[in-house]
């Protein structure tokens, strides 16, 4: 497979996963503003900082309003995260390495683009922003999907997802990490009620704000949250569901291409750090240290892929 | 319901199939020879069986088909790029559904003749780049050679792999009554369209199964694996039994990338652009994910001009460094050959009948459009005193830019135009308005004749394939005689009848 190739599926499923995690995003958002009880009102900021875009942001527009952060997150073109940047950078992926797809994956592809650049083409009225942000929910999980029913296991599927994870992963460090900050601004905030709707507003912003009550007795409390998003491999987008799945991608090209290279070393040292970790060691070094590490190695790990298998 | 009832103006019975509603086909509304119906309201034999189906048809559902089928061109993403349109940058080129339908013994003439036509068109190419026997016989002048940039001096003495040098050749042929085909031009470069006559064909086959199993038609489908053993048949002498072969592309923003990816994924091959290939150990490679891999064959639909920066234009981002390095040492095979635009090239056309008679000793089978070159004084006085009349194209342009139609255009463009050619005359052809033949094409008000031309494929390597089919396009306008696709024409599915 070309080095070209490779690097377009792994390109083509991080954005997929970025425009899904920008609408989830964009869905707490909605969620918050629409229960109003938290007091301090602007969750308009913490969420553009979640998306790493308050700067981009304050450069386009001065308020936080929901009109404005809203179309700032879907369709501003001139933000390369958001939902129709993604989906286009995407779909420009997938067309160059259409080859590597199954039929059925480039159409479900070439459809999301379509449906959701013409769900978007105007800027989209509040009320129909619930649906905008399912359909982008809908089409994103059809494309990858689509692929997982239909493609062949080989080096190609593991590089496809190892962009989804790499993505993910880092797109859940980034919601712990800013909502940490700016939800939690002192401790004697831990229990209160307006605690539990930001650490439930978190949740929720990674559709896991049941799967936590299935998974964990005790009421929402940020210990049992951050086990949950960060050490819990059965929570698919926790940090280590998310290296499994890169140590499961990893090890197949190794045997694919008989050949381990730095990018195996370093994502067994990231695994290896999350699987002995307990969540009071990860509060001993300090959440916001532990994530910042976490999302540069992350980093890292993606550059020694795109080394390791010649992506440029 | 006989077909001549359809040419009568009595207001269709209602009820009916679609041929009710078939527009007025008369003599003064179509004075163009019409592939289905005969002057005297009769059918043609080989639409004869689709004729008596379509009449059973039901307007609204065919016309829902046509919509079923846009739709799903546009969820396969089968588009192109229209040059100079910011707006739409994708575009689907209309598809009719209405076959277009040649006869078998129709298929058979054309074929003899255009096998002799690309027999011709390699020996030239042969011939100017070693002894060049026909400028020595004084049969085409020598200028048209030596002043031509389509000629490239890198060639000279150099045979490629197989002796082959246009391996893919489009022959663009039109129609004017029952027997009258004529070549409109040869594309021994890198012809595209043969996407769209695979996916017509497909579409055909989902919309209308019945109809293939009623009718006999020749099948196109296996044209991707012709391609690819074709392109192995001419692997350098050096390569491996098994040779590596890929479809090089300018990138996914060229007009004919949909076409590009779709014959490297039904080949089963890879498709690079310039930046994945660099010279390696005396060969081409491929970056992989696991190195430089090296290849034998490439299929590149790249223009001679970006092929090599090194050789060529320097600018070019999109080609290979060395690379003309390498195929002239024998350690690649390039399809279509560097340098056989000289053979396409529209002022080089109106020489192809002595070209044809030079190399295989017979008269052309197929005819020329007569063909001014406004190089010569006599011609261009000709052309300039009947322009209205006439069709003036460039001599390296293609795809209907920069083209003239007299009887089309304004007094404004055709002094605009007039004036472009007395500044270099030498850059301009002029050829008759011809009277394309029509076919029905499916409108809302029922079918309607319209002009159309053709386009076989043929594949050429120890042997010659012409693929019973091929592109038809259709002007989707009344009365319109422009049938390229960046000018608003459409595609047809074309039928070759096993009879």
């Amino acid at each position: 497979m070309l080095g070209r190739t490779a690097n377009g599926l792994f390109w083509m499923n991080r954005s997929i996963e970025r425009a899904e995690n920008m609408a989830r995003l964009l869905d707490t958002g909605l969620h918050m503003a629409s229960t109003r009880a938290m007091g301090s009102g602007d969750e308009w900021a913490s969420i553009l900082m979640s998306a790493g875009a308050e700067k981009a942001f304050s450069e386009r527009h001065d308020e936080h309003t929901l009109e404005n952060v809203a179309d700032f997150l879907l369709r501003d073109r001139t933000n390369p995260s958001s939902v129709l940047s993604s989906i286009e950078l995407a779909r420009t992926n997938g067309r160059m390495v259409r080859t590597a797809l199954t039929r059925d994956t480039w159409e479900a592809l070439n459809e999301a683009w379509m449906v959701l650049g013409d769900l978007m083409k105007k800027p989209v009225d509040q009320r129909d922003l619930p649906r905008v942000l399912n359909a982008v929910k809908r089409e994103t999980a059809l494309v990858r999907g689509t692929a997982h029913g239909t493609m062949l296991r080989s080096d190609k599927f593991s590089f496809l997802r190892l962009g989804t994870y790499l993505e993910r992963a880092d797109n859940t460090a980034r919601i712990l990490d800013v909502k940490y900050y700016v939800l939690l601004p002192s401790v004697k905030w831990v229990g209160s009620s307006l605690d539990n709707r930001q650490w439930e507003s978190i949740l929720r912003s990674v559709s896991a704000h049941r799967a936590y009550r299935w998974s964990y007795d005790s009421p929402y409390n940020p210990t049992d949250i951050s086990d949950f998003l960060i050490l819990n491999s059965r929570m698919p987008r926790s940090l280590s569901h998310c290296y499994k799945m890169i140590d499961e991608c990893l090890c197949e090209l190794d045997a694919a291409y008989d050949n381990r290279h730095d990018c195996h070393n370093k994502a067994d040292s990231i695994r290896a750090k999350l699987s002995v970790s307990s969540i009071d060691d990860v509060f001993e070094e300090g959440l916001h240290e532990f994530l910042v590490t976490f999302i540069r190695d992350n980093y890292q790990l993606s550059q020694d892929i795109s080394e390791a298998y010649r992506f440029y | 319901m006989a077909a001549a009832d359809i040419l009568s103006s009595e207001p269709a019975p209602s009820g009916r199939g679609i041929s009710s509603n078939f527009r007025r086909l008369s003599i003064k509304e179509n004075s163009a020879f019409d592939e289905m119906l005969k002057d005297d309201g009769s059918t043609t034999p080989a639409y004869a069986d689709y004729f008596k189906w379509m009449e059973a048809q039901n307007k609204g559902q065919m016309l829902q088909k046509a919509r079923d089928a846009e739709a799903v061109f546009r969820k396969t993403g089968i588009t192109f790029a229209v040059y100079g349109e910011q707006e739409a940058a994708e575009r689907l080129i209309p598809f009719d559904l209405v076959p277009r339908i040649i006869s078998g013994s129709e298929w058979r003439r054309l074929t003899q003749g255009i096998e002799q036509r690309v027999i011709a068109l390699n020996a030239f190419l042969d011939d100017i780049y070693h002894r060049q026997e026909i400028l020595k016989a004084g049969r085409i002048p020598l200028e048209l050679i030596a002043d031509n940039d389509a000629f490239l001096p890198e060639m000279i003495g150099f045979r490629p792999p197989g002796g082959v040098y246009t391996h893919i050749v489009g022959v663009d042929i039109v129609r004017t009554g029952p027997n009258d085909f004529f070549v409109l031009e040869d594309n021994a470069r890198t012809p595209s369209g043969v996407s769209y006559m695979l996916e017509n064909r497909e579409t055909m086959i989902q919309l209308f199964p019945e109809l293939f199993q009623q009718i006999s038609v020749r099948p196109v489908m296996n044209y991707p694996q012709a391609l690819r053993n074709s392109l192995r048949a001419v692997k350098p002498q050096s390569a491996p039994d098994s040779p590596r072969t890929v479809v090089l592309t300018p990138g996914i923003y060229n007009s004919a990338y949909f076409e590009h990816s779709f014959l490297a994924d039904q080949m089963g091959v890879e498709l690079v652009e310039g930046s994945d290939l660099r010279v390696h150990d005396g060969k081409i490679a491929m970056r992989t994910t696991e190195g430089y891999a090296p290849i034998d064959v490439i299929y590149r639909r790249v223009d001679d001009d970006y092929l090599d920066p090194l050789t060529f234009n320097p600018e070019s981002a999109l080609g290979v460094p060395g690379i003309m390095d390498v195929y002239r040492a024998g350690n690649v095979t390039i399809a279509n050959a560097p340098g056989t635009g000289i053979a396409d090239d529209k002022a080089i056309y109106s020489y192809m009948p002595e070209i044809v008679e030079f190399y295989t000793g017979n008269k052309a089978i197929l005819q020329n459009v007569p063909t001014w070159r406004c190089s010569e004084p006599d011609s261009l006085s000709y052309v300039l005193d009947n322009l209205a009349d006439l069709v003036v194209k460039e001599v390296h342009g293609s795809g209907g830019y920069g083209m003239l139609v007299g009887p089309a255009a304004s007094k404004r463009e055709l002094g605009a135009f007039a004036a472009k050619l007395k500044a270099r005359p030498s850059n301009y052809i002029a050829q008759p308005t011809l009277s394309l033949s029509t076919c029905p094409i499916l409108t809302k008000k029922g079918l309607a004749p319209r002009h159309v031309d053709l386009r076989p494929f043929v594949l050429v390597s120890d042997k010659i394939e012409i693929i019973p089919g091929g592109l038809t396009r259709v002007a989707l306008k009344a009365g319109s005689l422009v049938v390229n696709s960046s000018q608003g024409g459409g595609t047809k599915d074309t039928w070759v009848l096993d009879d």
